[in-house]
């Protein structure tokens, strides 16, 4: 590894970071042995965290930031002055390997600005993955970049090799990604997020190796005025016609070389941070999309609150709930009880009957819990849950997300 | 009053032992006092204690939760853990569903702690490479660590990091016990101190830790910078052994400059213009004829590994009538060309009985690369699944664009499968068919009739199928 992979390096990873997913997850455990290396695990393993609190699990890198695309929200874009360069497909199974043995990393997440054509880029991309695999033996995690306007077959054979592959759709609506990426269309996207599905569905049933670890996708939030309720129905829309592992949100953040047709002040991060509460309330909680977006105002969720309270705060007839009697639905529902923490109480309360000291040991959340339970030894009176000053009480200033 | 003493460390063997002598003596929690001194097994080959008591029967999420508590640096574990056998024996079962028990509870809160601490030993643990060794078997790449866990889980990490580098020569160093692999044997050793060379010239001679501080360092995001979120989740004391953890006070401080900087510029202005010709090039990424297609189709991988070679379509670019079979047999593959086994053979012969010349055709099949599961030396055919036949479509639909036949033959399910994107049931459904943007026709395959048992049928299916042949010639 010389000076001059260093530079490069330096600035693939800073074109590649915009990107928020980051997950080793999903993929069937697998070993490389004697011959090869690495191990899969199932579950994933952060490496390190940046000051950004983001972790490191793979190694993100563009093969190249070179692009012939001009989206606005991209640093990468034809048009944008940043400075360039271009990993050779050695370079990146040299990357990989080295840092993986000194356990850097689960892995590679690979994506690339487009050169030359669609096809050729996939292509490059499909031979790291399969260097990777066929020449070193690697067992690790590869998440591949799908680039929607390649050639059907190439996007399948990089599932060969893939763990997961994403295709970002960047914007919830067509009209967006219109106005902001010419080079892109919705309706491409989506036909090979079908089509990336069929096959994963397909080669589990045939017990074939595809994609295992599923696919994955990215928005981004704040570059055009879509409303939150419209990204958590895309979300919803996502999950439940390709069959999405994860849609990943971006808060639009300030990029060096900026187009001006963007917004030049970023979008609260907090808006992306409840976004990715909402989305674990539609897919783990049972909550709907319309649910959701009722608890907030004009399509757009409550910043000062996490969605499940302000649901809860805008359904209060509904409260306060019997811990000892509630079925696990509506436990779900209580702001401050985690899924963990609501089959622990399901659990333990076949043997005893609950009071909060109990419920203290049962979850970290008992305190904003507390106003919406009914306990063996508790009834709030006077019903807390009337009282107009309610969300006051329960809000702790945030402190978690400021510049300092 | 009993008195048990274990070794220092995680002494499962020990505790095991203890327990049982205890619960065949019912002997009480509050009776037995647990201390830890004797030698740690490090360095110690002596057998554990002899007098085997009986096994005794517990649940295994118990066991489970056993086998980890004991690597919990907590001088209380043993006497917690005794307290929970001694419940579970005595009536209580189901104790540990019961979370909401204090010890229950404190003993899941120790559970976690050493998981935690195993989860992070695996992720925050850096591998140095050594300079190489005087040559060796192995090439000479050896890799050494240092890493400082808060309780006794170097045993219990082993298999994770032996199963990852299993390939790899390779040595752990902690102050709670030693791990050295050297691609065949785990050794497990005493506790050592931080090695010199790991302490002070932070990337010594390994370009690939000062590599990764540079990715670490670009990976970052200033506009997000969020430390608070970034310690909770790596807390300070595993920073000293991770070589890019140095960066992080100036990424932290250089953060709102560089956001300031990023808010204040005016949009740039491009400094190149639009590479027209390129974007105009993009579009044309597609082969632009059979050749190329066919490159590609080489270089690609089988869908289900196995076979030799790709075996691409045959015969004239422009031909009346393209024959399209399922895949390439066990012949096709060795040789590389289509319609050569057994099943080739009785179709070259029944298109001579119809009077058709088989150089005048394109010959191809739906699926490009030959699939067979090995018994002994013979490979036996494997039908392709339909998502296989799907994979494999966009080139069979493309190669027919450059072929441009009037009719396209399907011999047999799959091809027509291929061609419809349905299944078909060939025998019901012979003769004349239209495809997506084909004239069709669909009959049998000619390895269905060397199948078939007798000598009549078979002669009879012969007839139908050359009568096919000679009606689909018609037709084109």
């Amino acid at each position: 590894m010389d000076d001059a992979l260093i530079e490069k390096l330096g600035i693939l990873a800073d074109a590649a970071k915009y990107d928020a997913s980051c997950a080793s997850s999903g993929a069937k455990p697998r070993r490389g042995g004697k011959e090869g290396l690495g191990s899969t695990t199932g579950a994933g393993i952060c490496h390190a965290y940046t000051p950004d609190g983001r972790c490191v699990s793979l190694l993100k890198i563009l093969l190249t930031n070179h692009c012939l695309f001009d989206c606005v929200y991209c640093i990468n874009r034809r048009s944008s002055n940043v400075r360039r360069a271009r990993f050779t497909v050695e370079e990146v199974v040299t990357l990989t390997l080295g840092f993986y043995k000194r356990n850097c990393i689960e892995g590679l997440f690979l994506s690339s600005g487009i050169i030359r054509s669609p096809d050729h880029t996939m292509e490059q991309m499909m031979l790291v993955a399969r260097t990777l695999r066929r020449d070193h033996g690697f067992a690790g995690y590869i998440h591949l970049k799908t680039i929607p306007e390649a050639s059907p077959w190439l996007i399948e054979q990089a599932g060969l090799w893939a763990d997961r592959l994403s295709i970002n759709l960047e914007l919830p609506s067509d009209h967006s990604l219109k106005a902001f990426a010419p080079e892109k269309n919705g309706g491409t996207i989506k036909a090979v997020m079908g089509q990336v599905n069929e096959r994963i569905v397909e080669a589990k049933e045939e017990r074939r190796r595809f994609s295992p670890a599923g696919q994955s996708t990215q928005l981004i939030v704040g570059a055009d005025d879509a409303t939150d309720r419209s990204v958590l129905e895309t979300s919803g829309t996502l999950y439940q016609r390709y069959g999405l592992r994860r849609v990943y949100y971006s808060a639009f953040s300030p990029i060096p070389e900026a187009s001006s047709v963007l917004p030049v002040k970023p979008p609260p991060l907090q808006r992306e941070n409840r976004l990715y509460q909402a989305d674990w309330l539609l897919r783990y909680y049972g909550f709907t999309v319309e649910e959701i977006a009722s608890g907030g105002e004009g399509g757009m969720l409550d910043l000062g609150i996490d969605p499940k309270l302000a649901w809860a705060l805008k359904n209060r007839e509904r409260f306060p709930v019997d811990v000892n009697r509630a079925d696990r639905e509506m436990l779900l529902r209580v702001p401050g009880l985690g899924a963990r923490a609501v089959d622990k109480i399901l659990s333990a309360r076949r043997h005893t009957r609950l009071r909060m000291e109990d419920l203290g040991r049962l979850s970290s959340g008992l305190r904003r819990a507390r106003p919406f339970l009914i306990a063996a030894d508790y009834h709030p009176v006077g019903g807390l849950t009337d009282r107009l000053d309610l969300r006051q009480r329960l809000v702790t200033p945030s402190s978690q997300l400021s510049l300092f | 009053m009993h008195t048990i003493t274990l070794r220092e460390g995680a002494d499962l063997d020990g505790f095991r032992q203890a327990v049982r002598r205890l619960a065949a003596a019912r002997t009480a929690p509050d009776k037995v006092l647990w201390s830890v001194g004797a030698p740690s097994l490090f360095g110690d080959d002596a057998t554990p204690a002899s007098d085997n008591g009986a096994p005794i029967f517990l649940p295994q999420a118990v066991g489970q939760l056993i086998e980890t508590v004991v690597c919990h640096s907590d001088p209380e574990r043993y006497a917690l853990l005794y307290r929970l056998v001694w419940r579970v024996l005595n009536g209580e079962r189901a104790l540990l569903d019961q979370h909401a028990d204090p010890l229950v509870h404190r003993l899941e809160r120790l559970d976690k702690a050493v998981r935690r601490d195993i989860h992070k030993m695996h992720a925050f643990l850096r591998f140095r490479a050594l300079p190489p060794a005087p040559p060796g078997p192995d090439g000479g790449e050896r890799y050494i660590a240092w890493f400082e866990p808060d309780h006794h889980i170097v045993e219990a990490v082993a298999p994770f990091f032996v199963e990852r580098f299993e390939s790899m020569v390779w040595t752990i160093l902690t102050p709670k016990g030693s791990l050295h692999w050297d691609r065949q044997r785990l050794i497990t050793g005493p506790p050592a101190e931080r090695p010199d060379a790991l302490a002070h010239d932070r990337f010594a001679d390994d370009r690939f830790a000062e590599g990764w501080q540079r990715y670490y360092e670009s990976t970052f995001n200033p506009a997000r910078v969020n430390p608070t979120a970034m310690r909770a989740e790596m807390p300070r004391k595993y920073w000293a052994n991770m070589p890019e953890t140095a960066a992080i006070p100036a990424l932290v401080r250089s953060a709102p400059a560089r956001v300031q900087a990023m808010l204040e510029a005016e949009a740039a202005i491009p400094r190149r213009r639009m590479p027209e010709k390129a974007v105009a090039a993009m579009a044309r990424q597609a082969p632009e004829s059979l050749a190329e297609l066919n490159r590609l189709i080489q270089r690609s991988e089988p869908l289900v590994p196995g076979a030799t070679q790709a075996v691409l379509g045959e015969g004239p670019e422009g031909a009346a009538i393209a024959i399209v079979g399922e895949q390439p047999g066990d012949q096709e593959d060795r040789e590389g060309r289509p319609f050569v086994g057994p099943a080739g053979q009785l179709l070259t012969a029944a298109l001579e009985e119809a009077g058709i010349d088989r150089g005048g055709l394109y010959l191809t099949n739906a699926v490009k690369h030959f699939k067979f599961v090995q018994r002994g030396k013979r490979r036996i055919h494997q039908s392709p699944t339909a998502g296989e036949v799907k994979h494999y479509r966009w080139w069979l639909m493309t190669e027919l664009g450059f072929v441009r036949p009037r009719l396209v033959v399907t011999l047999g399910a799959t091809a027509a499968l291929a061609l419809t994107g349905r299944p078909v049931a060939v025998l019901r459904e012979r003769g004349p068919m239209a495809f997506d943007g084909w004239n069709g026709f669909v009959t049998v395959h000619p390895s269905y009739l060397l199948r078939l048992p007798g000598e009549e049928e078979r002669r009879r299916a012969q007839a139908e199928f050359v009568a096919d042949l000679r009606r689909a010639s018609a037709l084109a």
